[in-house]
């Protein structure tokens, strides 16, 4: 089975963000990334492969410094790898990457697409979806467990107070929950071999994408800093444990 | 020609992979692991999956055939976060594949590599009770009996016994001949008449298994032999040559870690209203525990680089260990005072590296064996 997995590079979960104009200051991030749910995604994909065949290919949307995860899919195991090529990454809306995501694997039949259920840095969770919406796939976000037939996909998901279970046929687009699995690490033999495979690079201004954004950024404001704590006072722990109880029932309400 | 320092995109790419492992594995495991005297099994596993065990054997083995350099990276990543899980690997990949690649048969590497990639440890056998830097003088008899060896004695402070399935054992065949007598075998746990018994109870590097082996009439079959008969004294000795980068690299990932936690710190730590960090006093030592830890680093990667372009490396092997296992004790000691109170305790990691460093000046040659082997090489005609 050939499998598809869209991979946002993203600043590392720790970096510092900051913000210039409208932006984000990329060139002051120190660590670049997987996205980690796009990992997650990765690391199923190369697990149905070693229990069942087929390919997995990775694709990335962005200028030459998207290679480095690229080459990390390499390393963990995937077989090939596209970068559609764009310099101008941030201008782009979730419609105009998943337009460009399609145009790039035009030719090609992916029988399973896998992404992460949301990019770690914008948390838009988009892309895959408008995909399957545009192609009439099949699309099932949010999975726990994956299970491939020769003619379905079952995919089990969390749900409000339970799971669901859900059949698809294919070609289906799956997004992947925390939990799904645990990523592995590259081993060194797929670290030495990553950087010998080829990107298959395709220029995003030759794949006839409109690049016209429906959605603008107008801003971008960093959370407010949170309130300094409260201690509580008292002169033993019950007489504190009281206080504790009556500020939550009567000041915030919440017992 | 490239700084010493510089690192390839592979070298750099490993590097932070075993770095994040050590980080997100092993450091929850560290202290746990230190208190109860016993490394964590369910890492051994992990460590084989990253292809941390078998770094310069071939590909047709299992291995990932990288260069020895980047066993020394893989030692010296780990060793940051646990000197105790660096000397694991350092001892399968510089001592066990290395002496099975240098003098194994090709049956025996057949038969053994493969193991050693995927999923056994090995141990290099070779000091006894009253045979430590006179390593010559061990008394490990062997006696070749019919379609087999019969070996008899005791090994002590055998790093990996607790964990290890695969032995290289050296042993007397021919006292007589004294040193020309030496010869090394390879013995499985299994084996009748081995056993491995008393693990010691350690100052440092505590969750690294170190324990004592007992030969009684152990059976090793003929093809077990590894090199020739009479020639283990090179496998001994040729071996330790290229384990001591692996022991200079552990100890600069240990020296770095030490430095890592005094810099954090002193700029966080304040006294007299104002961060350690901006003291002079305390600035002066910690500059001078970076240019420490700089020439161990310097050294270790010159020795490991001189290894793999195939040039002499034995002087520089003996100076990287010698030096970098005095830099790690200092800066570790001086981690220590830069916490005070708090570095004197088990509530703070530099107590655990300041123990762990001390092992560096004793095994795989204890210093004054370096000096001995640098004085030779500088005073040779």
């Amino acid at each position: 089975m050939d499998i598809l997995v869209l991979i946002k590079q993203v600043p590392d979960t720790e970096a510092k963000i900051t913000v210039s104009g409208n932006k984000i200051n990329e060139a002051g991030v120190s660590k670049w990334i997987i996205s980690p749910y796009d990992e997650i995604a990765l690391e199923e994909a190369i697990r149905i492969k070693e229990k069942s065949g087929g390919t997995v290919t990775a694709i990335s949307v962005g200028d030459d410094s998207v290679q480095a995860s690229l080459r990390q899919a390499f390393a963990m195991g995937a077989d090939t790898a596209i970068q559609v090529k764009t310099d101008s990454y941030q201008m782009l809306d979730s419609f105009g990457i998943a337009e460009a995501l399609l145009k790039a694997i035009e030719g090609k039949e992916y029988k399973v697409i896998l992404a992460g259920r949301q990019g770690s840095d914008s948390d838009n969770g988009q892309v895959p979806l408008i995909m399957a919406t545009l192609k009439d796939w099949g699309v099932v976000p949010f999975a726990k467990k994956v299970e491939l037939k020769d003619d379905k996909a079952i995919i089990e998901c969390e749900a409000e107070g339970g799971d669901a279970v859900y059949e698809s046929s294919y070609p289906v687009v799956v997004t992947a929950n925390a939990g799904l699995n645990e990523p592995r690490y590259p081993s060194l033999k797929g670290i030495m071999a990553s950087k010998k495979k080829p990107i298959e690079v395709k220029n995003i201004s030759e794949l006839g994408v409109s690049g016209e954004a429906r959605i603008e950024v107008v801003g971008f404001e960093p959370p407010p800093p949170r309130p300094a704590g409260r201690v509580i006072d008292g002169a033993d722990a019950a007489e504190k444990a009281k206080a504790l109880v009556k500020a939550l029932a009567e000041e915030i309400k919440a017992l | 020609m490239n700084a010493l320092t510089q690192l390839t995109e592979e070298e750099r790419d490993f590097f932070q992979i075993v770095r994040d492992f050590a980080e997100k594995e092993v450091r929850p495991l560290v202290m746990k692991m230190d208190a109860a005297g016993q490394f964590e099994k369910s890492l051994i596993p992990k460590l084989f999956e990253m292809g941390l065990m078998g770094i310069e054997l071939p590909e047709k083995h299992g291995g990932s055939a990288a260069s020895f350099f980047m066993a020394i990276l893989g030692v010296q990543a780990l060793s940051q976060v646990d000197p105790s899980v660096g000397v694991m690997v350092d001892v399968q990949n510089t001592l066990v594949n290395n002496a099975f690649l240098r003098w194994g048969s090709e049956s025996l590497k057949d038969k053994y590599l493969p193991q050693l990639a995927s999923g056994k440890v090995g141990s290099y056998c070779l000091s006894e009770s009253s045979s430590g830097s006179d390593a010559f003088a061990l008394k490990t008899r062997a006696e070749k009996k019919g379609d087999k060896y019969i070996l008899n004695g005791q090994k002590l402070w055998i790093t990996n016994a607790g964990e290890a399935d695969i032995f290289i054992i050296i042993a007397n065949l021919n006292p007589e001949a004294g040193y020309k007598g030496i010869t090394a075998f390879i013995v499985e746990r299994g084996f009748k008449g081995f056993s491995v018994s008393k693990k010691e109870d350690k100052l440092g590097i505590r969750a690294s298994s170190t324990c004592e082996l007992v030969l009684e009439d152990c059976e090793v079959p003929l093809e077990n032999l590894l090199g020739e008969e009479g020639k283990g004294y090179k496998v001994a000795i040729e071996t330790l040559n290229e384990g001591r980068i692996g022991i200079g690299a552990q100890m600069v990932g240990l020296a770095e870690a030490a430095l890592k936690h005094a810099i954090d710190y002193t700029k966080q730590r304040e006294q007299f209203g104002k961060p350690l960090s901006s003291f002079q006093g305390m600035q002066f030592q910690l500059a001078q525990m970076a240019i420490d830890v700089e020439t161990s680093k310097l050294m270790v990667y010159n020795a490991a680089r001189l290894k793999d372009a195939g040039l002499d490396f034995v002087n520089e092997a003996a100076m990287a260990k010698f030096h970098s296992s005095q830099v790690a004790e200092r800066v570790a000691s001086l981690a220590v005072e830069c916490f005070g109170g708090y570095g004197f305790t088990k509530d703070y990691p530099v107590e655990k590296l300041y123990r762990d460093a001390k092992i560096g000046k004793i095994y795989e040659g204890t210093s004054f064996m370096q000096l001995m082997t640098i004085a030779k090489n500088i005073l040779a005609d």
